[in-house]
């Protein structure tokens, strides 16, 4: 690898309708890797390493701008910020969890879900352009932290016999079949769970990139000749896709969210 | 050079799904960063900026609660001074009623007394005028008796006490008529 593959894999001349012989230069895996910015002793830094880091530089400012002085009458950041603080607490992690239960979790989820929120809309920042969460390492590192909070708790409050109960949801009323169920919600519980909490939102913003390169790279690839309209349709599906991937950012941190709540609350039920 | 890049992909062909070890670092040094400065800083911050909101409101509320009741306490103890007002007016207005009929009554009980008192004094005046001049009476009565007597008969009766006792037989002899008469 000797220069940036995204950039490589984009050739400005290649036209459609023009002779130069080259062909859609479609996005694909190439799309998701990057040349480090700098090597310190093996050390690849990236440009989705920088935009997580600065994904936290923004989050941790602008909630310092707005809560740093918090005052009983709020001013314009502080209300957006509050809004954006209740909307988690209450919407998501009350809801789920109850006052009681919910309050000590607050924090990881609030975090949680502004990170991955700006982490995703990263893909629609000019020069940026790329949604961070869309590297599966990003999405795995909370998915786990989130395994790591509730598969310990569910031992916590039930016990160690209680704890298995909990998770494979041995039930002797089902008879026979008890373990076959008990074995399927093992392996779906312990396993399944996390790779598709993690998959969930790395596949969402995976896609929503590739679409996004699609349709930018190709607003251009087919900016020829009397192919012009069809460039504008292009270009049109890109802005509509833009709006749609604003929509999906939001779902996705919130759905990852609900989905952690979701899983602390299993661990916290009494089980049936 | 597309060929180049085939190849370079090929190369780097690697699976999306299996996560890098320095990008796993930096994600969680980048969580972790966002979740201390929530967890320690931020959100104890606004947690209690929320609390001393509410406490404003809620006391603001209960002030203007208390407000309220004391106003309600003050015009019912307005009423009531009021009525008792109202009550005491007529319970005066009835004495000084009653207490004016009794001063009638007793003014009237007093004049009566006093015209008795009078009747009685001019009585008696006239009791006493009545005996005086009775007394008088029979003074001058016996002194002119005696004297007629002595003119008929001659006889000077100047002897006051045979004077006396005959004016004074004369006189009982006189009463005794009257009041066998009567």
């Amino acid at each position: 690898m000797s220069a940036d593959q995204t950039e490589l894999a984009f050739d400005w001349s290649c036209r459609i309708l023009s002779d130069n012989g080259c062909g859609f230069p479609a996005p694909g895996l190439h799309s998701f890797l990057f040349q480090p910015i700098f090597t310190v002793g093996g050390f690849e830094f990236n440009k989705v390493m920088l935009l997580a880091l600065l994904t936290t530089l923004i989050i941790v400012s602008l909630f310092y701008a707005a809560f740093g002085r918090a005052k009983v009458i709020p001013g314009k950041l502080q209300m957006v910020g509050e809004a954006g603080y209740e909307f988690v607490r209450r919407s998501i992690v009350f809801e789920t969890l109850g006052k009681k239960e919910g309050e000590k979790f607050v924090p990881v989820m609030v975090s949680m879900f502004f990170f991955i929120w700006i982490m995703n809309v990263w893909s629609v920042i000019p020069l940026a352009q790329f949604p961070v969460s869309s590297v599966i390492a990003y999405p795995i590192v909370l998915a786990l932290l989130v395994y790591l909070i509730w598969v310990p708790l569910t031992f916590k409050r039930h016990g160690f016999v209680g704890g298995w109960k909990n998770i494979t949801g041995y039930d002797n009323s089902l008879g026979p079949i008890k373990w076959l169920v008990s074995f399927i919600e093992f392996f779906s519980n312990l396993f399944v769970r996390p790779f598709t909490h993690a998959v969930r939102l790395f596949a969402n913003m995976f896609a929503g990139h590739l679409m996004l390169v699609m349709f930018t790279v190709a607003s251009w690839y087919l900016l020829n000749s009397y192919m012009i309209p069809a460039a504008g349709v292009s270009f049109v599906m890109t802005v509509v896709m833009i709006l749609f991937e604003l929509f999906v950012q939001a779902v996705q941190a919130y759905v990852f969210v609900l989905l952690a709540c979701t899983y602390i609350q299993g661990a916290l039920a009494e089980h049936h | 050079m597309i060929a180049n890049l085939v190849a370079l992909a090929a190369e780097e062909q690697q699976n999306p799904l299996v996560p890098a070890g320095p990008e796993l670092l930096i994600g969680a040094l980048a969580f972790a960063i966002v979740f201390f400065f929530f967890a320690k800083k931020l959100l104890p911050r606004i947690n209690k900026t929320l609390d001393e909101r509410r406490e404003l409101i809620e006391g603001g509320i209960e002030k203007a609660e208390a407000a309220q009741t004391e106003a309600q306490s003050v015009l019912e103890q307005y009423k009531a001074q009021l009525a008792e007002a109202r009550h005491e007016a007529a319970r005066l207005r009835q004495e000084a009623q009653e207490q004016g009929a009794t001063l009638i009554a007793e003014m009237r009980a007093e004049g009566q007394r006093q015209r008795e008192e009078i009747i009685a004094a001019g009585h008696s005046q006239i009791e006493a005028d009545r005996k005086a001049a009775a007394q008088a009476l029979r003074q001058d009565v016996g002194q002119l008796a005696t004297t007629l007597a002595g003119k008929l008969v001659g006889e000077s009766l100047e002897d006051h006490a045979r004077q006396s006792r005959t004016i004074d037989r004369f006189l009982d002899d006189l009463e005794e008529k009257a009041e066998a008469a009567r």
